[in-house]
C-alpha cells in the first residue's frame, strides 16, 4: 500500500534536562543516539524514570533536546505535527465529541476533512468500532476508547506512530487483540512506531528492535533486534530465551531492587 | 394501543379543593368592614379551575403517563388552591390583614384584567434591556475568561482588575453609571452587562486553564493550530464551567434588573412595581410579582434546557 517510504528518524547526541521546582537538574536523557528505519516497530522498554517518555515527547515534537537534533526523513523535528502521531495510556479521546467526531478531528482542524471524509468510517471499521459512530467516550470501554484514539491518530496518515503504554491500562486479554490489530494494521500501512512499554513480552511479540534503557545516567543501554517470524507465539524457545536476556541486562543495569518491583 | 380505564382517585385532590375554595367563597358573606363593591373575578378563576382539573382527571382515566404525572402532582396543585382559599379567607371574608398591603385574589385578578396591555408592555421593555445588558455581559465575559485563561500575559494585566472590580455589587455602581451614559438605558445595559460580565469571566477563565494538557498535546500532534486549539479543544472542554458562571451571571442580572428600574428607567416590569408601590396600589404590585416570578423562571428552564442540550455529552459522566 505505501510504496514511498517514509518514517526515518535520525537522532543524534540528544540530551535534555528538566528544573525541579527546587532549582535542581534532572538529566533526563544523556548521549542519546539513534537509527529507525522506516516501517519499523520500535519498543522502548526500562524502569521508570529511564526517560523513555521523554524520549517519545522529544520525538512528538512536544518538547525540545537541550542538545543535538533530531530528524525525520532528513528534516529537523520542530514541534508537534500531524505527521507523529501520538497515543497515550489514558485515550483522552475528546470528551464533548462522539466517536466518529473524535476520529474526524484531525482532517477537520487540518481543513481535508471534505475531500478525505470516506476515510473516516473507514478507520473506525479498522479499528472494529463500527456501530459506536455516534457514542461518546464515557460509554466506551477501556480497549474500545484506546481504539478509537487509535483510528484518530491513523486517520491522518502519520509516517510515525508514537505510542506510550497505550494497552497499558487494558486487561491482558483485550491487551493481546490489540496488539495483533496494531501489527496487522502498521504493516499494511508501512508506517514507522516507536512505542514506550513496561511489559517485556509485549516488546518482543510487536518490535523489529527493542530499545533496553537504563536510567542514572538515562541513556538507551543496549538495541535488540528481534529475529524471530511472525506472527509470534509467546511460548516459543526464541521468544523465552530473548526475555530472560533482556531481564538480564534490566536487572543487569540498575539495582536488583528496583527493577523487580517493574517487572 | 393499551385503552383500559383506570382511575386514580388522587386526581380528585386538585378539583375537590377548587370546589372547596367556590363553596366556602360563594356561601361566607364577605365583612362588614370590607366596603368595595364585590368583584366576579376569583369565582370565574375557580370555576375554571374545577373545569380544567376535571378534564385532566377525566383525560387520566385513559391516559396512563398524564394520570402517573398529575397523581403525582396533584397534593401540591390542592394545596396551593388550598392557600388561595385562606387567603381569600383571610382578606376579604375575615379581613384578618389589613387590606391595603394585602389585597384579596379577586382585587389581584382584577389587575390583570384591567392592565395586561400596559403590564406586557412593561415586559417588553424589561426584556429589551435585561436581553441587552446580558447578550453583552455574557460575550464580553467569555471573551475575557479565555484571554485570561488562555494567555499569560492577559492574565497578568487583567486578572488583578478581576479581583478588584469583580467583587464590587453592580448594584454600587449606579452612581457612577447614571452619570457616565447619555441615557439611563444605557447605564442600565452597562450594569446588567458588568453583573454578568464577572462570573461569567472567572469561571470561564478558570475552566480553560484547568483543561487537562493531555487534550491540548493530542490536539497539536492530530495538526490544530493555536486559535482551534482555543475554539476546539478549551472552548468546549470549559463549557461545564462557563455555564456555571453564565448560571450565576443570570440570578445577579436579574437583581440588577430590578435595581435599575427602582432606580431611574421609565417602564419596565421593576418600575411598574416601584411606581404601583408609590400608590399604594398593593394589588398591582403583587400582579407585577407574579409576572416577574413567571418570566424569570420561565428564563431559567429555558437556559437549563439550552445547557442540558449543549452539554448532552455529559451525560452518564456527572449527577445533575
Amino acid at each position: 500500500m505505501v510504496e514511498t517510504k517514509t518514517g526515518k528518524i535520525t537522532v543524534s547526541n540528544v540530551r535534555k534536562t528538566f528544573t525541579q521546582p527546587d532549582g535542581q537538574q534532572v538529566v533526563a536523557l544523556d548521549q542519546v543516539n539513534a537509527h529507525i528505519e522506516p516501517g519499523e516497530f520500535i519498543c522502548l522498554i526500562g524502569p521508570s524514570g529511564c526517560g523513555k517518555s521523554t524520549f517519545l515527547r522529544l520525538l512528538a515534537g512536544l518538547i525540545s533536546p537541550d542538545e543535538g537534533e533530531l530528524l525525520l526523513d532528513g528534516s529537523p523535528i520542530v514541534g508537534a505535527g500531524y505527521e507523529r502521531g501520538l497515543v497515550f495510556q489514558d485515550p483522552t479521546l475528546f470528551p464533548w465529541l462522539t466517536v466518529y467526531e473524535n476520529v474526524a478531528f484531525g482532517l477537520k482542524v487540518r481543513n481535508t476533512y471534505k475531500e478525505k471524509k470516506d476515510e473516516v468510517p473507514e478507520f473506525i471499521n479498522l479499528v472494529g468500532l463500527k456501530g459506536f459512530e455516534k457514542a461518546y467516550p464515557h460509554q466506551l470501554s477501556g480497549g474500545m476508547a484506546q481504539r478509537a484514539a487509535l483510528a484518530r491518530a491513523l486517520v491522518n496518515h502519520p509516517k510515525v506512530l508514537l505510542l506510550d503504554e497505550p494497552f497499558g491500562a487494558l486487561d491482558a486479554f483485550t491487551r493481546m487483540n490489540m496488539q495483533d490489530e496494531l501489527i496487522k494494521i502498521l504493516q499494511q500501512r508501512g508506517t514507522t512506531a516507536i512505542m514506550v512499554t513496561h511489559d517485556v513480552d509485549e516488546a518482543i511479540y510487536l518490535s523489529d528492535r527493542i530499545f533496553v534503557m537504563t536510567p542514572r545516567p538515562a541513556k538507551i543501554e543496549s538495541i535488540i533486534r528481534v529475529e524471530i517470524g511472525r506472527p509470534r507465539d509467546r511460548d516459543l524457545p526464541d521468544f523465552l530465551k530473548l526475555r530472560a536476556r533482556i531481564l538480564q541486562i534490566l536487572n543487569f543495569a540498575g539495582k536488583r531492587e528496583d527493577i523487580q518491583y517493574y517487572l | 394501543m393499551n385503552r383500559r380505564i383506570s382511575f386514580d382517585i388522587k386526581t380528585l385532590i386538585p378539583s375537590l379543593s377548587a370546589a372547596l375554595a367556590l363553596i366556602l367563597h360563594l356561601s361566607i358573606p364577605n365583612s362588614r368592614k370590607y366596603l368595595q363593591k364585590p368583584l366576579p373575578y376569583f369565582t370565574t378563576a375557580l370555576i375554571i379551575t374545577i373545569f380544567v382539573t376535571l378534564a385532566l382527571a377525566v383525560v387520566s382515566l385513559f391516559n396512563d403517563r398524564l394520570r402517573k404525572k398529575y397523581s403525582y402532582k396533584s397534593w401540591f396543585i390542592g394545596a396551593s388552591i388550598l392557600f388561595l382559599n385562606l387567603l381569600n379567607l383571610a382578606t376579604i371574608k375575615i379581613m384578618l390583614l389589613q387590606s391595603i398591603y394585602f389585597p384579596s385574589p379577586d382585587r389581584i385578578l382584577k389587575v390583570f384584567v384591567d392592565d395586561w396591555q400596559f403590564m406586557l408592555k412593561c415586559l417588553g421593555y424589561s426584556i429589551r434591556l435585561l436581553s441587552t445588558g446580558y447578550v453583552i455581559g455574557a460575550v464580553a465575559g467569555i471573551t475575557t475568561g479565555i484571554l485570561v485563561g488562555w494567555s499569560k500575559k492577559w492574565s497578568y494585566w487583567i486578572n488583578p482588575l478581576i479581583k478588584i472590580i469583580g467583587p464590587i455589587p453592580p448594584t454600587a455602581w449606579v452612581p457612577i453609571a447614571l452619570v457616565s451614559f447619555p441615557t439611563t438605558f444605557a447605564s442600565s445595559v452597562f450594569l446588567i452587562s458588568l453583573a454578568v460580565w464577572f462570573p461569567t469571566t472567572v469561571l470561564t477563565s478558570s475552566g480553560i486553564s484547568n483543561v487537562q494538557n493531555s487534550y491540548f498535546e493530542v490536539s497539536s500532534t492530530l495538526g490544530a493550530n493555536t486559535v482551534q486549539k482555543i475554539f476546539k479543544v478549551a472552548l468546549p472542554a470549559a463549557m461545564p464551567s462557563i455555564f456555571i458562571g453564565i448560571f450565576n451571571g443570570t440570578s445577579a442580572s436579574f437583581i440588577t434588573l430590578m435595581t435599575a428600574e427602582m432606580l431611574g428607567v421609565k417602564f419596565g416590569i421593576g418600575w411598574y412595581i416601584n411606581w404601583q408601590r408609590e400608590m399604594l396600589s398593593y394589588a398591582n404590585v403583587y400582579a407585577g410579582l407574579i409576572i416577574i416570578a413567571i418570566t424569570f423562571s420561565l428564563i431559567i428552564t429555558l437556559m437549563f434546557r439550552i445547557r442540558d442540550w449543549v452539554l448532552s455529552w455529559q451525560k452518564g459522566v456527572i449527577k445533575w
